[in-house]
């Protein structure tokens, strides 16, 4: 995995755990987390593979713009592997 | 005078005490409340369990509360090699303190004289039950959820804590399958105090990031 990663800017339904205010926001990776069952599908009961679990810390400005409180300010998420593409990916 | 309501001419539905007597919860279930009570009920009835282990996780749950993470963050002020545990893996250090934390995956964030941590769960309301216990109300509103991620220092300063902005503020939002406590900064002039003392500091507003532990 890439250090610098984008959150994959889609919109399946269901139940995802990609927060849609980081869909599309580039990120650093801080640490990875190991395997996690996918939520996508324990939700609904089903067979979940495990999925690499990172933890990305994006910077305020990137996720809020010019409305951010302050550019250094940081937000750290979780973000399943399936959700994140090298930053040089183009986007959708 | 304590008991004086606004509406002190309107006595119909007021207790003798002056409150207002609040509704019996005799309305209809909603979805939820039955689909619980329908898989307890099975669960119950196959033998997967008994009401009797039902009350006593219950009774376990109720018994958690923020003052098990007060005595985490004290060991940690106190003690540097279970601090570095702490931050490697604050699951293992606190099961190490005897905590049964069940499957909880926790993740110490530490405050420095430069940082300032904040915890939030945008999705849901993610919080370490296992260890804290319960969230505070205000932490599963939309309100807090949303704020503050986009204006986390305007919602401190809400709460009493207005940063620097030299002071670098780390949100971190529980998306997934980790659970967050901070680990506040050691308050100064608490030299020399034992772990208790120590833990008796430690607020939980402050293992959430939203406060600062008490000053000795």
């Amino acid at each position: 995995m890439a250090e610098r990663v984008r959150v994959r800017a889609i919109t399946p339904p269901g139940h995802v755990r990609a927060p849609w205010y980081l869909r599309g926001k580039t990120g650093m990776i801080e640490r990875p987390l190991g395997e996690f069952h996918n939520p996508e599908q324990l939700a609904y009961g089903l067979p979940a593979a495990k999925k690499r679990l990172y933890r990305v810390r994006f910077s305020m400005a990137e996720i809020w713009g010019e409305a951010a409180e302050n550019v250094t300010d940081t937000l750290d998420a979780e973000i399943y592997e399936h959700w994140l593409e090298p930053e040089d990916t183009h986007a959708p | 005078m304590p008991h004086d309501h606004p509406d002190h001419f309107h006595h119909e539905g007021v207790s003798p005490s002056g409150h207002p007597y609040r509704d019996d919860n005799d309305g209809p279930l909603t979805y939820w409340q039955r689909m619980e009570i329908a898989v307890r009920e099975l669960l119950i009835e196959k033998g997967q369990m008994t009401p009797v282990e039902i009350a006593a996780q219950i009774e376990a749950m109720d018994s958690r509360s923020p003052t098990n993470g007060a005595a985490v963050v004290a060991r940690a002020w106190a003690n540097p090699a279970f601090r570095v545990r702490l931050l490697e893996n604050a699951s293992e250090a606190s099961r190490e303190m005897g905590f049964d934390i069940g499957p909880l995956n926790l993740i110490a964030v530490q405050n420095t004289a430069q940082t300032h941590n904040l915890i939030v769960c945008t999705l849901c309301s993610c919080y370490p039950r296992n260890l804290l216990g319960l969230p505070p109300d205000w932490y599963k509103t939309r309100e807090y959820r949303s704020r503050a991620v986009c204006e986390p220092r305007a919602v401190l300063r809400e709460f009493g804590l207005d940063l620097p902005a030299t002071t670098t503020v780390r949100v971190h939002d529980s998306t997934a399958d980790m659970r967050y406590i901070v680990l506040p900064l050691r308050p100064a002039g608490s030299e020399g105090m034992t772990e208790a003392e120590l833990a008796a500091l430690v607020t939980r507003d402050s293992m959430i990031g939203t406060g600062l532990p008490r000053q000795p």
